[in-house]
Parts: C-alpha cells; sequence; structure tokens
C-alpha cells in the first residue's frame, strides 16, 4: 500500500527551529497522553482524561492561562500600553512583529486578560477584533466594526446602509466622542500586513486619524509577521502611525528551552489527585534529562524521538518508497536526464529512451515493458506531483511530448532507494552510476 | 452620453413649451421716483404664470417666500419695498425671518426650549443683505407673532403657510419681540384681514384645494361642463407642488441638466390661478348674497364682488373692514358667518376645511343635522358649481342642498374607493422620487420641512384615516445620531510629571497657538480674509509632506476667522470640511459637501446638480463658504469632473466659495491634473516645508511650557533626529511620549526623573532601528545556515536569484563544516516559507517546491553584517 499524496511539504505547519532541540520542542500531545496511558494503566481513567485536556488546552489553543516565555518586556509594555488607554483615555497605536508562532496572538491574550482583572479597567474597554483573512475589504470591516460595537441597533430598521454611509456614520461616530468622556476603543487587526492592501488604505488611514486627533479614544493594535510591514503604509497612513513597534522574537538557548519543556508538561498544583501529579512531575523532570542523552533507553525518549522523526520527514522522498521498480526506474532515468542536460526540462520520449537504453544494456531482472504500460507508471508519478510539467497540458499537444520537470533531488532519491525494499542491485547500480553498463 | 444629452435636449424643449413662465410687473403706479437715482418705488408687484394665465400680486407689508439654497426651506421675509433700480432691475427690500436651521447649531441651546417647525425669528443680524431681485419672490404666506409663553395656535389647516414669531435674533442673542415689532407685525397681519388671535386660518390665494378633484365630477353632473380651462385647472390641483420646487425644477431644466421628470412635474404643477378660478371668485360673490339671505348680518357682501373680480383673493387692505363690521349674534350665526367670511377671504381652502370637517361628521354619524348640511351647503356651493351659480344664480337652496347631498355620497365614496386613492399616492410617490430637489430622505422629516405641498394635500383630500399610513413612514435611521458609549469610571487625571508630559506631547493635545507656522498662518489668513470681505471665491492650493502642520494650521485659520466673525469683525462664513481620504469614493465629496451645506442626503451626481445650481445662482441670503479639501489627491478620477467642479465654483460669480485645498505633493496640479482644471485652480499657492530642527525643539518645548520633564539637549537630539529623517513633526512628538514612558519604567520607585539623553536615545533606536537585522540575529541556526547558502550560492551564481534546489546543496554543504545533522528538504522548504512570511526573502508560490525561485528582501551586505556579529 502506497500512502496517499500528501500536500506538498512547506505548507505543512512544521516550522523548524533549533533542529538540535528537536525532541524537545516538538513533543505531540497526543504523543503524550498516549504514552502515558500506556505507562498508568493503573492510574484512574480520570486522572488520564484530566490530563490530556490539561495538555492539549496548553498546546492546541491560544489560551491565555499558559504561561509566556521570554516576552516579559514585551508584555510590560503593551500592557502598560493597553492601561493608559483605558485609564487616561490616551490613544495609542502598535504593532507587534514576530515571526509565525512567536507568540503575538497569545502575548495579546495574556495582556487583554490581565488587563480584564483590573479594577478600574473592567468595563471601561470596548473591544473590536478584526482578522486580515476575515474582512477582506473596508466595506466588510467597517461592518463588523459596527457589529462589534453594538451600534446596529442605533441604525435602526435599515441594518447597513452602503459603504459611504457606513464609513460616514463610523466616523460620526467616534468623532462624537472625547478624551474624558468616551469609553476607550480597542482595535486589535490580525493580519495586519492584509489590510494594508485595501483600496487606498481608507480603513487604516481612518483608525490611526482618530488616534491621532482629539475624538474618541482608541488604540489599535496591528499583529503581523512581515518585517517589512513599515514600508507598506502609505506615507501619510505611515506618518499617523505612531511607530510603536513590538518585536516578538524568541531567541532561546537550549536551556530556556529545557525550562520551558519542563513548565509545559508539569502539571498545575491544583490537579486533584495529588499523588498522580507528583509521580507525573518528577517522571516529566527525569524525561527532561533523559532526552538529552539519547542513549538512555527509556521508553518515553523513543516516543518524543518517534514524534520528532514523524515531523520532519521528507514528505516527497517518503512517497518513493512505495512506488513500484518500474517507476523507481523511470525517476532514475530522469535523474540521468537531469545530470546530463544540466536541469533542463525533459519529455516522456526522452525519459522512455533513458530507460530502454537500461533495458537493453544493463538489466537482468528487469522485464521489458511496452510503452503503454510504461506511459501508465509514467502518468502516475505526474499524480503523485513526483514530476512536474512546466505548462498546463493542453489538447494540442502530446503528452509525450510534454515538457516535464522532477521534483526530487538527486541526493533525495539515492537516499530513498537506500531504504526501498527488494530493489533489485541492477537497478542500484544503474542509480548510482548512468554509465555503469560502460 | 450623447444618448443622454440628445434626451435632455429634447425635455428641454418640451418644458419651454409646457413651463410656466413667470413674469413680474409692478402693480399699479410708482408711488414715487427719484430723478437721481432713477429708481422708482412700487407698492405691489404681480407674478403672472404665462402658461397657466394666473397672477398673483404681492403687496407691501406682505410676508413672503425667497428662494433660497434649499429648495425645500425657502427663506421667509416680510416686503419692505419695492423699486426699480436705474437698469430696469426690480429689486425688493425685505425684512428677514430666520428659519430654525439657519441659526448655528451652538446658539440654538440658548432658547431652551423647543421650537416648532413653524416658528421664525425675526431677524436682526445686519449682515445680510436685504436688498433683493423681485424675481427671488415666491408667493405670500403668513407669520403671525406671539408671546414668549403664548401657546401656539392650534391650526390644522395650511400648516405649511403659517408661520410664528415669538423672538429676535441679532446673531448672538435671542430677545422677546419688542413692542414695536410686535405691533408693526401684528398691523401688517390686520392688513391682511386676520385676526391673529383666531384660530382661524389664511392662506394663500394662490393655493388650490384639491377637494375640487372630488366636487368636479358633481359639479359637471350638475352643471354643462363649461370649458377645458376648468377640467385642466382641476387636473393640476391634484399634484400640486409647492411654487419653490416647482421654479427649482424649472431652473434645473431650464439649466439643461437632466431632469428626465421635469417635464411631467412641470405639467403637473401649474398651481397659479386660471381664469376660471376668476369666474368662480364672481360666482363667489354671487354666492355670497345666498349667504346673505341665510344669515343677514352680513352687510358689506355685494362690495365684495367687485373685488374679487377686480384683484387676487383676499387682497389684504379691504377685508379686514367687513370683517370687523360683522358682528355675529348667536352661535349659529357667528358659525355661519365665519365660514361665509373665510370663504370670501379664500374661499377653496376653507372649503378644504370643511370637507374634511364633514366627512369626519360622516365617518362619525351619518345623521346630519339640517341646519349643519345647510351650513354646509351654503359653503360648498361656491366651490362645486361655480358655473351653476353663474348661469342660474337664482337657483333656490334646494337644489344645493340636493348638490350637496350628492357630493357627500361621492365624497364618502371616494373616500372608500382605494383605487382612487392609491392612485393618488401612486402619484404622490411619483412626484416624490422624480422631484428632483425633494430629497427621499428629507420626507419623513415632514414637520420640518416648510413648504410640503403634499401633506397639505394629503390632509387634505384623504380622511384622516387614511393619512397616518402615510406620514407614519417611519424615521429614516440614518438621522440617528450614533454615539460610542460613556465610560463607566471617569478617566484619571495625569498624576506626576511625566504622564502631564505625555498628555501634552501626544499629537491629538491642541496646542494654544502654532509655533514655526506663523507665516503660513498669516498668508492663509489674509487670503481667506480678502475673499471674505469681498465676498468673493477663490482657490487656494496647499502642499507639503505629511506631519509638516498643513491642516493644523488650515483649523487655526478658520478658528481664529470665526472668532473675527463673531465679534462681527468679518462677514459671517461658513466652513466645510472634506477629507479625501474619508470618502469612500471622489464623488461622495459631493454628498457630504451638500450635507453640510444644507442637511440634504442625496445621492451623488444629485448632489452635484444641485450643488452646481447653488453655486451658480446668487442667493440673497447665503453666507461664503469656505471648503477645506483635505487629501485632494484622492479626489482624483478619471475624467477629474470632482476636481474640475470645485475648482469651478469658486469662479462663478455669485458663488462665494473659498477653497483651501491641501495635498503632500507640490507639483501635483501638473502632475495628475488635466489642463483645464490645474488652470482653475490658479496660482495661489502654498508650500509648507518639513520642520527643521530648530522649530521641531520650539515645538515641543512650547508643548511642554510650565512642565519640567525633558533636558534641553534630550529634545535637541530628538529633533536633529527626526529633521534628518523627514521633518515630520508626529514623529517627534511620538519619540518624546515614548522617551516618557522609557524613563517612567527605568526610574522604578525613585525620585521623580526627568527625561534625558539616555532614554531619547532608547527610543530612537526602538523606532528607526531596522527590523531585519534584529529578525536575522535573532533567527534560528538553521535559518541563518539557510542564508548563508543563499549568500554562497549568489556569490557562485553571480545573480541575485536563485533555486531552492540551488541554495539546498549548499546547505547541504555548510551542515557538514557545521558537524550538522542536515535536515530534509521538507524542513528546507519549511524554513524557506517562515523566513519568507517574515519577509526576509522574497519567495515564489510553493507549488513550485525544489524549483521555487528565492531572492533576499535586503541587501546582502545587511545580511552577511547581520550574521558576522556571533
Amino acid at each position: 500500500m502506497r500512502p496517499p499524496p500528501r500536500p506538498s511539504s512547506a505548507r505543512a505547519p512544521a516550522s523548524l527551529r533549533e533542529p538540535r532541540m528537536q525532541p524537545v520542542r516538538r513533543m505531540k500531545p497526543s504523543a503524550m497522553s498516549k504514552r502515558k496511558l500506556r505507562e498508568s494503566s493503573g492510574e484512574s481513567a480520570e486522572c488520564i482524561s484530566q490530563v490530556q485536556k490539561i495538555l492539549r488546552e496548553r498546546f492546541c489553543r491560544h489560551c491565555a492561562a499558559g504561561r509566556l516565555f521570554g516576552m516579559e518586556q514585551q508584555h510590560r509594555h503593551l500592557l502598560e500600553l493597553l492601561r493608559r488607554t483605558t485609564v487616561h483615555g490616551e490613544s495609542n497605536s502598535a504593532l507587534l512583529i514576530g515571526p509565525r508562532g512567536s507568540g503575538k496572538s497569545a502575548l495579546l491574550n495574556h495582556v487583554l486578560k490581565d488587563l480584564r482583572e483590573m479594577e478600574q479597567v473592567r468595563e471601561n474597554l470596548l473591544e473590536v477584533h478584526l482578522n486580515g483573512l476575515l474582512q477582506t475589504n473596508d466595506s466588510v470591516a467597517l461592518k463588523e466594526i459596527t457589529r462589534q460595537l453594538q451600534l446596529e441597533n442605533v441604525v435602526g430598521d435599515k441594518v447597513f446602509g452602503s459603504f459611504a454611509e457606513n464609513l460616514a456614520f463610523l466616523l460620526e461616530a467616534l468623532r462624537k466622542g472625547d478624551r474624558s468622556s468616551s469609553c476607550p476603543i480597542l482595535f486589535v487587526l490580525d493580519e495586519f500586513d492584509l489590510f494594508v492592501h485595501h483600496k487606498n488604505q481608507t480603513l487604516l488611514y481612518n483608525l490611526f486619524d482618530i488616534s491621532q486627533s482629539a475624538q474618541t479614544p482608541v488604540t489599535v493594535i496591528g499583529l503581523t509577521c512581515r518585517q517589512d510591514i513599515l514600508e507598506l503604509l502609505e506615507k501619510r497612513v505611515k506618518s499617523r502611525f505612531s511607530h510603536r513597534q513590538i518585536y516578538l522574537l524568541n531567541s532561546f538557548d537550549f536551556k530556556q528551552y529545557m525550562k520551558i519543556f519542563k513548565k509545559q508538561l508539569s502539571l498545575p498544583a491544583e490537579f486533584p489527585d495529588e499523588s498522580f501529579a507528583q509521580k507525573w512531575n518528577n517522571n516529566v523532570q527525569m524525561l527532561a534529562c533523559s532526552a538529552v542523552t539519547v542513549h538512555h533507553p527509556l521508553l518515553t525518549a523513543a516516543d518524543l524521538q518517534e514524534a520528532s522523526r514523524q515531523h520532519s520527514t521528507d514528505s516527497k522522498a517518503n512517497l518513493v518508497h512505495g512506488l513500484s521498480v518500474l517507476e523507481i526506474c523511470l525517476i532514475i532515468a530522469m535523474k540521468h536526464l537531469n545530470e546530463v542536460y544540466d536541469g533542463e526540462p525533459f519529455n516522456f520520449q526522452m525519459v522512455y529512451n533513458e530507460f530502454q537504453k537500461f533495458i537493453q544494456r544493463k538489466a537482468h531482472s528487469m522485464y521489458n515493458f511496452e510503452k503503454p504500460v510504461v506511459m501508465k507508471a509514467f502518468e502516475h508519478l505526474l499524480q503523485l506531483e513526483l514530476v512536474q510539467p512546466l505548462e498546463r497540458p493542453s489538447a494540442r499537444a502530446q503528452r509525450e511530448f510534454l515538457l516535464l520537470r522532477l521534483l526530487l533531488d538527486s541526493s533525495q532519491i539515492m537516499d530513498a532507494l537506500q531504504v526501498y525494499p527488494n530493489c533489485p542491485t541492477d537497478v542500484k547500480q544503474w542509480a548510482a552510476s548512468s554509465l555503469s553498463w560502460l | 452620453m450623447g444618448a443622454s444629452r440628445a434626451l435632455c435636449f429634447s425635455l428641454g424643449i418640451m418644458n419651454t413649451r409646457q413651463q410656466s413662465k413667470l413674469i413680474y410687473s409692478w402693480y399699479g403706479k410708482p408711488l414715487a421716483s427719484d430723478r437721481k437715482l432713477r429708481t422708482s418705488q412700487y407698492k405691489g408687484i404681480l407674478i403672472t404664470s404665462e402658461s397657466s394665465k394666473t397672477e398673483t400680486c404681492i403687496q407691501l407689508g406682505d410676508f413672503i417666500l425667497v428662494e433660497g439654497m434649499n429648495a425645500d426651506q425657502p427663506y421667509v421675509a416680510q416686503l419692505m419695498h419695492l423699486y426699480e433700480d436705474g437698469a430696469q432691475h426690480k429689486r425688493a427690500v425685505v425684512q428677514w425671518f430666520c428659519r430654525l436651521e439657519e441659526i448655528p447649531q451652538n446658539k440654538r441651546r440658548l432658547l431652551k426650549r423647543e421650537i416648532p417647525a413653524q416658528e421664525v425669528f425675526f431677524d436682526q443680524v445686519l449682515c445680510y443683505d436685504t436688498d433683493i431681485a423681485a424675481e427671488t419672490i415666491i408667493k405670500t404666506v403668513m407669520v403671525l407673532p406671539l408671546h414668549l409663553g403664548e401657546e401656539l395656535p392650534v391650526i390644522t389647516l395650511n400648516k405649511e403657510q403659517t408661520f410664528y414669531v415669538r423672538q429676535s435674533w441679532d446673531g448672538k442673542c435671542f430677545k422677546v419681540l419688542s413692542p414695536d415689532t410686535f405691533s408693526k407685525l401684528e398691523e401688517a397681519n390686520k392688513k391682511r384681514g386676520v385676526n391673529t388671535n383666531s384660530s382661524k386660518a389664511f392662506t394663500p390665494s394662490d393655493i388650490l384645494t384639491p377637494v375640487k378633484k372630488e366636487t368636479e365630477s358633481v359639479a359637471r353632473s350638475a352643471t354643462k361642463p363649461k370649458d377645458a380651462d376648468m377640467e385642466i385647472e382641476s387636473k393640476h390641483s391634484t399634484s400640486k407642488s409647492s411654487l419653490a420646487k416647482e421654479r427649482h425644477s424649472q431652473r434645473v431644466a431650464n439649466n439643461d441638466i437632466k431632469t428626465p421628470t421635469a417635464r411631467k412635474k412641470l405639467e403637473l404643477n401649474s398651481p397659479t390661478r386660471s381664469k376660471a378660478k376668476l369666474l368662480g371668485c364672481e360666482v363667489l360673490g354671487l354666492l355670497d348674497d345666498d349667504c346673505d339671505a341665510i344669515a343677514p348680518l352680513e352687510p358689506s357682501a355685494p362690495k365684495r364682488k367687485v373685488k374679487f373680480t377686480g384683484e387676487i383673493l383676499g387682497s389684504p387692505p379691504k377685508i379686514p373692514c367687513s370683517n370687523a363690521k360683522s358682528k355675529p349674534t348667536s352661535e349659529t350665526a357667528e358659525h355661519h358667518q365665519r365660514c361665509s367670511d373665510t370663504t370670501r377671504l379664500s374661499p377653496y381652502t376653507k372649503v378644504k376645511d370643511f370637507s374634511g370637517k364633514d366627512r369626519n361628521l360622516d365617518e362619525e354619524d351619518n345623521i346630519l343635522l339640517p341646519l349643519v348640511g345647510f351650513q354646509k351647503a351654503s359653503s360648498q356651493t361656491p366651490v362645486l358649481t361655480p358655473r351653476s351659480r353663474r348661469t342660474c344664480a337664482q337657483k333656490t337652496s334646494a337644489l344645493i342642498a340636493e348638490q350637496i347631498s350628492m357630493l357627500d355620497q361621492e365624497d364618502f365614496s371616494s373616500d372608500s374607493d382605494s383605487s382612487y386613492s392609491s392612485s393618488s399616492e401612486e402619484e404622490e410617490d411619483d412626484d416624490d422620487d422624480d422631484n428632483v430637489p425633494c430629497t427621499p430622505e428629507k420626507k419623513p422629516k415632514s414637520s420640518k420641512v416648510f413648504s410640503t405641498p403634499k401633506s397639505s394635500r394629503k390632509s387634505a383630500v384623504h380622511t384622516p384615516a387614511k393619512t397616518p399610513k402615510k406620514t407614519g413612514t417611519p424615521r429614516t435611521p440614518r438621522n440617528a445620531t450614533p454615539e460610542i458609549p460613556r465610560r463607566v469610571q471617569a478617566a484619571q487625571e495625569p498624576a506626576s510629571v511625566l504622564e502631564e508630559a505625555r498628555l501634552r506631547l501626544h499629537v491629538s493635545a491642541i496646542p494654544e497657538s502654532l509655533p514655526c507656522r506663523e507665516e503660513e498662518f498669516q498668508d492663509i489668513y489674509n487670503f481667506v480674509e480678502s475673499k471674505l470681505i469681498d465676498g468673493t471665491g477663490g482657490c487656494m492650493y496647499i502642499s507639503g509632506v505629511p506631519g509638516t502642520g498643513k491642516t493644523a494650521t488650515v483649523h487655526e485659520v478658520i478658528r481664529c476667522l470665526q472668532q473675527a466673525a463673531e465679534n462681527e469683525e468679518l462677514p459671517p462664513f461658513q466652513c466645510v470640511e472634506i477629507n479625501g481620504m474619508k470618502l469612500t469614493d471622489p464623488h461622495q465629496a459631493y454628498v457630504q459637501i451638500l450635507e453640510f451645506l444644507t442637511g440634504q442626503k442625496v445621492t451623488a451626481t444629485h448632489a452635484a446638480v444641485l450643488l452646481a445650481k447653488l453655486f451658480s445662482t446668487p442667493g440673497p441670503k447665503r453666507k461664503t463658504t469656505v471648503l477645506i479639501v483635505d487629501e485632494l489627491d484622492l479626489l482624483w478620477t478619471r475624467k477629474q469632473n470632482v476636481m474640475y467642479n470645485l475648482f469651478d465654483w469658486p469662479t462663478q460669480k455669485h458663488s462665494k466659495l473659498i477653497i483651501l485645498a491641501i495635498a503632500n505633493t507640490m507639483d501635483l496640479p501638473e502632475r495628475i491634473m488635466m489642463n483645464r482644471v490645474a488652470s482653475r485652480l490658479g496660482l495661489t499657492r502654498m508650500s509648507f516645508q518639513p520642520y527643521t530642527y530648530k522649530q521641531l525643539q520650539q515645538i515641543v518645548s512650547s508643548r511642554l511650557k510650565g512642565v519640567k520633564a525633558f533636558e534641553e539637549d534630550a529634545v535637541q537630539l530628538v529633533s536633529r533626529k527626526v529633521a534628518a529623517l523627514s521633518g515630520d513633526a508626529r514623529r517627534c512628538l511620538d519619540i518624546c511620549r515614548r522617551a516618557t514612558e522609557i524613563c517612567e519604567l527605568a526610574r522604578q520607585k525613585r525620585a521623580p526623573e526627568i527625561v534625558r539623553m539616555a532614554h531619547v536615545t532608547e527610543a530612537i533606536d526602538e523606532m528607526f532601528s531596522s527590523p531585519y537585522v534584529n529578525a536575522i540575529r535573532n533567527a534560528s541556526l538553521h535559518e541563518q545556515i539557510f542564508l548563508k547558502a543563499i549568500l554562497a550560492e549568489f556569490r557562485r551564481a553571480g545573480v541575485e536569484e536563485a533555486t531552492v534546489q540551488q541554495i539546498y546543496h549548499h546547505y547541504v554543504a555548510l551542515c557538514r563544516v557545521e558537524g550538522l545533522q542536515s535536515p530534509t528538504v521538507s524542513e528546507i522548504m519549511a524554513i524557506c516559507s517562515r523566513l519568507g512570511a517574515c519577509r526576509l526573502l522574497l519567495v515564489e508560490a510553493s507549488s513550485k517546491y525544489l524549483h521555487m525561485r528565492v531572492r533576499l528582501n535586503l541587501s546582502q551586505d545587511d545580511v552577511m553584517y547581520a550574521l558576522r556579529e556571533e
């Protein structure tokens, strides 16, 4: 059985950082709990489900319950900024910039949670959350703002008028307020870079303009992963932006990663079954140590390694493992063509000729397949996206002469052949050198 | 485009044929003439409608409506003098009354009471021109003086034609009417024959009663259909609109502006009196004999016949005498007298009133008292059967009663007849939709709108049960004022010096003065001031990079000018501001300007038409308008018609429009404007230079006056840094503000500190440092190796672009050197896309996999610099 074709690995959520610490960081909660299940079958099922719940919440959701690591300064800055907005009615604008998965949303959620716990802030802040992927243009964004500010009931039976009316309406509403009496509004723009592409950047201009004029106090927080975000802003929009940029860069060293690992896996003190929690936490401590020394024959460490291995496997090379010998031969032929012609595209006829050469001169174990059969195998490769056509196949061009490209590197092919089960020796030899028959 | 033009043209022709051209002529001989000035004064003016052959006479002392900016809201005035000047122009001198809408919003609070829509104020603002062209007079209305505490008299009839005045307005405060003025006004009313305290309403003669339509068939059945005139007239009367609107539409049509409905409307609207009506009046006089026969207390009835035929209905000076003479003895008689009286004054209207009442009666109980029936008969017959009265004046009252009973039936059936009412409503709707000056949004506001002929007609024609259906349309919610909820706890005031400083340094804080822009301020001020004094229009183009105080300076100028205007050093003006960035579409500019000027909400194309009309015609009472157009470049359209119109209006003779256009680029007129637009913009230009460091320093220190929060050197450092980069004052203030935060964080619990160099430097670094270098330094090990591999590949190939496959080979080699396990291709792809998402790299779509091309988004030197440090 061949594994089903997977989407190109680039899209897989494989954000790779510090491969040295891979085993530690790329811990999968499911693997973890499975292990736990096996190990402590004596424990009550309730405990296990509790642990699963806690860990899943920690890993899979941006919940504010988890701890933040290495962003204390940014946290303080943002909290102070928002506190001033709510307490003093000071308008501000800021950008949270950091690569994907660096904890921008987590930081913001944390800050908002802390803010809501403050006495003088509660009930004193309106929040508007927008996402660039959802609000794809200003008209939609304005409607969403109106809705989240609960102004649409003011609009009465005609809920939403034209775009122009909406804008005028919202601006009017915001203009009415002033610093000391109006409730401050927090605008959170997730995927901020997508708002930049809206026409004329009208929304951004107006939000920033309000934040820079004596109207209803607003704070605009943008979240983005693009480092060049300021260059995308139009000059008058840029001038109105207060240039507060909060960078999140998780540049942890190994020790910090260890600490994070331990903290993230440890059970909280309020866990109901105390003895179980104790045992679990001890195990985590031990695991952290053992994970460094791979030689340590601990089952749990192997689990982690397995998870890590799965995570970092080469998806395309994995596909090769499931191919038939004929298909492998075709791939080898393509590899040779690539070497001969230095990466120039090829067509099926060329591959077939190369394959014929191999069959006629070298092959002992291979059966001379007919052309349609080879074609069929070739098309399967095409389906698996191991081979990619240069242009879209058209009705005019014959399939044999369609220009193609191999999406595998020669090193990938060689590696895959090493682990390919029952690979004929002559094929292996042919793969190693195209000139070996001489 | 061509097609529509042709359509307009044909309509225009039709209009000229159809529309009733109004001819203004003097009434009577000149009272006095001044040889030297070659002026001659008159006591009245006749307005003759050519097509409908009707004429209206307006005399000195009458209250009139004068065409204004907003067709729905003509100005109210009292005619004081009429004269013809040397150039044969007919002129009128008026005493203005102002509506609540004309009073500035902030002053309305002074009233401290609810103002009904029909209340006006005796205008003592001196700056308005009281000398107007006589052609702008529309028609007569009523203005009743009331004492302050007095309740509004309940008048169900002709609400739109009657105004009340309680107070005077002199531009600053409201005063109770002086006894002198009061008596004058009262006298003027008396002249028109109206007792101010009675709830009796007077209607101007040129209002036709819609009831005629209902009665028409009856009238014709009873009498012989006489002439076509009558039929036409009654048809007109069914769909009459206010004169102002009619004129407006005429004008629009004349201007050859696309008004597909103008023709239709004109066809419908000719609510002036026709000959048939005059005849009717004659008959009315005859009828008075009848009335006299019934109520013989009326002595002077026959006399009036002559008057009616001789001049217009209800001509003011003569009637009161009769009114005074008649002395009711009993209640019935009084009632009777009243109806006959009013019949004389304004027969049609009164009848309308009665028919409405009758219908009420009909609905309530069908038992008609003979007397009531009789009264009805006497009051209604003139309208019903003017012909019959003339042809057979000796008909007995029994016949009349018979007719009346028929009428009642007719009335009743017409009410219940839904087809009739619905068709009339349809007509109304059509009217509404097509009516150029009438805005659909305005409709629900009919209580406010002065002359809504539809509502008056409605109340007259339809049964009371029907009216609420029409008037009860829900208010357009757009009129609702949105508001952000109030905060629960009060905002904290700054507690420390640093907080105080931060508050003052916020860009939104409005400083008392604008330092460093004195010259520009003076230039703009002088420009606007001179135009204001001259009462002319003009354009000024202001350019400068963002954050150089353009908008702030202009606002400051306007503020100062407004102050001067309040102190009556300058003529008053109104200021409108639009911002290109706050518009969703350039054409929305029209809508916003119009809404600001007149409060109307219409579509963009319609607004353009109305504004063009507004600025091209002389308005007697219009103030100068100062229009600030911010972010002008965004009003650019392919045909540039928005810009063209904006800059064309000030060049019109009567526009009184001053435009201050603001944009960022100095050469905008040359770069994006067509020649004809740029030419109209003119050469009055001003450019705001970026601030120098000294100016920035001055700005910061002026804001911090009295607050010792910054070291002098620190301010200078910020100023120099910003001046060297952009000269943007906003940036400068933002940095200072950030520096106070850093200072506050750094000082912890120690004694209050002031912002020093170190804090400022940190703030500057935070804002201006390149994010890339920092991002690379904090990237993971493999990301850094990937970047190194890219550099190696670039160096090898000599091209600043490489495929992932090429980079991969270098990558593997580098890993070998470093002694690392080389990652798989999938991991490489992940690294690449991560760097691409941060925009450290520019990458192609990832479907190309190994053949994806990669470029650096920053220079190789920067990457090398960032990587070498370690």
